[in-house]
């Protein structure tokens, strides 16, 4: 699905990662860790495009995507559903509205989609906080709020950065079920973050690989996990 | 049509994604209202300005007077030479001899009622209605010339000439105003365009994260200032027309004066100004949005 071959990132002189080759397999589940400022986020947004490989290449389904491609781009993020660490809500509407964006954006009224929207509110448990802005909502609340935006176009490729960073355990269980479910549906996940607890916890219900950045390589660690 | 209609009516939704309050926003709105509130302005005094010059250089310019300077034993053979001249000369439509009675009635509002008219060594004086088309003035000088060389034939083009250049340069004036402000409101909407997708920095990264392509980000924005530019043009025309309907209307008869005011069909003309307007608003703000978008990837 995404396929990096020597691939690195760096900002200037700053080498972020470097010499990446791996490739993240259909309906695969994995983890990516690292301590704080390894370049997690930079491996996934060289994932879904806001940043482009400097070294190296990068393919999505088998395609290599200019970074002038604005259009490709913006096609590739319907198939690549992001729960983004701060996950970006547009504050100005109700958190129904937002997680029907992904929709909106694509020319698909949501009025057509309610049941879908419905099933998929009661999935993350947002129900009765439909009409609410997102910045009345939880941290939990958003957490589940963004991936059920990551989800509604039914993408290939699930990326979560830190998901459950700021959440207490049960909210982080509840998040990680939400992830799992979508792994057996078939979806191909990639969890960033540096909660071990959540990968041990993860590991009890699916086959997991994990992925550890350290000196700006990316490694499959050891079973210490 | 129904590309227009489809914008008017919007993606579900895609008017909603660009936040309500902004500010540029509204004041496109309030500056296209006062640009089609002068455009309406100018407009009728393009309108005006074009009706006084046809009046100066058409219906003014076919008629034309004939005196006779003579010592009094000469004037009437005179008189009676030049109407002959002008009877046989083509392009001469009718002529008449103004009595004294008419003249009087002619000078009194400057002289007052109570003037004795009859002591002015006033001149005989013959109205002519000419075709300018067909009248050839060098050949009726001559003609007059030697027939009756008492005889002043007047076009009255000493006065008239200037008053047309005049109004066609007033008209001149009116349309560089109408274009100036079609620019001013271009320039306007673009900026404020442009800020807004610079002040809207985060909805357009957010927009972009989830898979909108630029055309899409770029048609919310233009949306939603073209209609605020059609709002804001709407009111000020109606503000315009509302004024040019309060002032008073000089009558047709007004010599060289004409009513600012529209006239006839001329009434339909200022339902063109919000529709450039919007015109104007929609195509700067579709091409400030996607430079800016460009910029930014
Ligand atoms: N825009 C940027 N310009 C320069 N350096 C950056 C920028 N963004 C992130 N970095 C640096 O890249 C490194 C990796 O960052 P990041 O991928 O966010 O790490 P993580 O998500 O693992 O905490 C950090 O050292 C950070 O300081
Ligand atoms: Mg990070």
């Amino acid at each position: 699905m995404i396929e990096f071959e020597q691939a690195g990132f760096s900002y200037g002189d700053h080498a972020i990662l470097r010499d990446m080759s791996l490739t993240l397999a259909p309906g695969s589940f994995q983890f990516l860790v690292g301590p704080s400022g390894a370049g997690k986020t930079t491996f996934l947004r060289l994932c879904y495009l806001d940043l482009a490989a400097t070294t190296g290449e990068v393919r999505h389904f088998g395609r290599s995507i200019a970074p002038s491609e604005r259009d490709a781009i913006a096609d590739l993020r319907r198939r690549v559903g992001v729960v983004h660490q701060d996950c970006q809500f547009l504050d100005h509407l109700p958190i129904s509205e937002n997680i029907a964006l992904p929709l909106t954006v694509n020319g698909i009224d949501p009025r057509e989609r309610e049941e879908d929207l419905r099933a998929l509110l009661q999935w993350v448990d947002l129900t009765a906080r439909v009409d609410a802005a997102p910045p009345l909502l939880s941290g939990g609340e958003r957490q589940r709020a963004a991936v059920a935006r990551a989800v509604i176009l039914s993408p290939d490729v699930i990326l979560a950065d830190e998901p459950t960073g700021n959440l207490d355990w049960d909210m982080a269980q509840r998040v990680l079920t939400l992830l799992v479910e979508l792994n057996r549906m078939g979806k191909t996940v990639l969890i960033a973050t540096h909660d071990l607890n959540l990968i041990r916890a993860a590991k009890a219900r699916v086959q997991a690989r994990v992925l550890r950045i350290a000196q700006g390589r990316v490694q499959l660690a050891g079973a210490d996990l | 049509m129904s590309a227009a209609g489809r914008f008017l009516r919007g993606d579900p939704g895609a008017g909603r994604v660009v936040p309500r309050g902004a500010r540029a926003a509204v004041s496109v709105g309030f500056l296209a209202g006062v640009m089609a509130f002068f455009a309406v302005l100018a407009l009728a005094l393009a309108l005006a300005a074009g009706r006084l010059a046809e009046n100066w250089s058409g219906e003014l310019a076919r008629d034309a007077t004939l005196q006779i300077f003579a010592p009094k034993d000469q004037v009437e053979a005179q008189a009676r030479a030049a109407l002959n001249v002008l009877r046989t000369t083509p392009g001469i439509l009718s002529v008449r001899v103004v009595t004294l009675d008419e003249q009087k009635a002619l000078l009194e509002p400057w002289l007052g009622p109570g003037f004795a008219v009859e002591t002015l060594p006033l001149p005989l004086l013959i109205a002519v209605t000419t075709d300018r088309a067909e009248l050839n003035e060098e050949s009726l000088a001559l003609r007059l010339g030697a027939e009756a060389p008492g005889a002043v034939f007047d076009n009255h083009a000493a006065w008239r000439l200037p008053l047309v250049t005049t109004a066609e340069r007033l008209r001149l004036f009116a349309l560089v105003c109408l274009g100036l402000t079609a620019l001013a409101l271009a320039a306007v909407v673009g900026l404020a365009a442009q800020a807004a997708v610079a002040a809207n920095g985060q909805v357009i990264q957010t927009l972009r994260l989830i898979g909108a392509r630029d055309s899409y980000i770029s048609h919310a924005f233009t949306r939603r200032f073209t209609l605020r530019a059609l709002g804001g043009a709407v009111i000020g025309t109606a503000a315009g027309l509302a004024l040019l309907a309060a002032l008073p209307q000089a009558s047709e008869q007004g010599f060289f004066l004409v009513g600012i005011g529209l006239q006839g069909w001329h009434w339909a003309l200022p339902v063109l100004v919000p529709l450039i307007a919007g015109l104007v608003a929609w195509a700067v703000t579709r091409f400030a949005t996607r430079a800016s978008l460009r910029r930014w990837s």
